[in-house]
């Protein structure tokens, strides 16, 4: 038996909806993932605050949990002038922690292990700290890569290291989203192999098929986990990032 | 000071009983936000190595966050070298000069990201996750 574990994360185009040069751009599943995605958040969020209680009711005090807990990692990464850049962030944490959630779903898509969608976002951030410091800051804002203490002789070294360094950035962002929903997402594909592959040996193999299940199971469990860590951990690189065109120079 | 403020506030613009309670709640907005992000600066240098700690998954999910960190120095570096190799046609120096500098990249960004040494306090303030010195 035969079973291809890549197999999951390919892109099958619907409807072919124009060519630009002789690129064809069609509707495929992860757009209509993104959309499900999109729908889901807004839905839930639109939905329930609406009410607008004094007293929150379970899915409202969700809502708030979900605000509080972005914004509270926000303000603390750059401080109070950082709140301007909260819809950014809480839409790109909501975004990727719906798509990760929805992408375990059995027989659904994961579209964060695609690296074209995790390094567009990643290339987002990178453009917003590199313009909005550009447009706050003026040439000043280039002291982010001029630490301070430094002796003058090793300084153009030390200016070069940095700037690369800072290139480096959104490769690390998006790679790391990708890479593990990408590692995940196989590895449930692999133990759902091996259950189907020794549960055909019959009676005896119905037996040992229980320990890749049971495997199924605890990996599972474990991708809920990073699922939403990793939600977290994009968006609160992005307000470390986001801190850089705030405060250049620290 | 904030009596003042306060007075000022409240004279300016208690033309109705709406503008006085949202000036007020404004002022308090400022107030939390001010102590919050105080706060929040005081123990930046912790928060930002706790959350990988704080999972079950830690030592993988670290392992792979320093792995990604420092295949992203070299790899970017090399990029860089080909690209001004290609443009500028110094065939093998670019590659060499940039791999060697993506390189050091590489180790400073993995540096960064292990930034909280055993004995956090100070040097946890000073070298913090993703890449930035704090002088505070």
């Amino acid at each position: 038996m035969h079973i291809d574990p890549i197999e999951q994360f390919q892109i099958k185009n619907f409807l072919p909806m124009m060519s630009v040069g002789s690129h064809q751009i069609a509707f495929n599943n992860a757009a209509l993932y993104m959309l499900i995605i999109v729908a889901a958040v807004s839905v839930l969020f639109i939905g329930v605050t609406t009410s607008r209680a004094l007293v929150p009711g379970r899915m409202q005090s969700l809502a708030e949990m979900t605000y509080e807990f972005v914004a509270h990692t926000l303000r603390s990464q750059t401080g109070a002038e950082g709140m301007k850049f909260f819809p950014f962030v809480f839409t790109l944490f909501m975004f990727i922690l719906f798509a990760n959630l929805i992408g375990l779903i059995p027989y659904s898509f994961e579209v964060m292990a695609q690296l074209v969608v995790t390094a567009s976002l990643a290339l987002l951030v990178f453009f917003i700290v590199v313009g909005y410091g550009l447009w706050k800051h003026g040439l000043r804002w280039f002291k982010v890569f001029v630490p301070k203490g430094v002796p003058i002789f090793v300084l153009p070294m030390i200016v070069l290291i940095e700037v690369v360094s800072f290139l480096t950035r959104p490769v690390s962002h998006s790679v790391r989203l990708f890479g593990n929903m990408l590692a995940g997402h196989i590895a449930l594909q692999v133990f759902a192999a091996f259950v189907l592959m020794i549960g055909g040996y019959g009676i005896l193999g119905w037996f040992g098929a229980v320990m890749p299940f049971i495997m199924i199971i605890l990996t599972y469990a474990l991708e809920l986990l990073v699922a939403a860590v990793q939600a977290y951990v994009f968006a609160i690189l992005t307000c470390i990032y986001l801190n850089d065109a705030i405060h250049p120079g620290h | 000071m904030s009596d003042d403020k306060r007075e000022h506030g409240e004279r300016g613009k208690a033309h109705t009983d709406e503008a006085a309670l949202s000036a007020r709640l404004q002022r308090l907005d400022e107030e939390l936000g001010a102590a919050r992000s105080d706060e929040a600066r005081g123990r930046a240098g912790r928060a930002s190595g706790a959350w990988d700690q704080a999972t079950p998954a830690s030592g993988y999910a670290r392992g792979t966050r320093l792995a990604s960190e420092f295949v992203a120095g070299v790899v970017v570096g090399a990029g860089l070298g080909l690209l001004i190799d290609r443009a500028l046609g110094s065939s093998p120096w670019g590659l060499i000069v940039f791999l060697l500098l993506g390189f050091a990249a590489g180790v400073l960004n993995v540096i960064r990201s292990a930034g909280d040494t055993p004995n956090g306090e100070d040097a946890g303030g000073e070298l913090r996750d993703g890449g930035e010195r704090r002088d505070e």
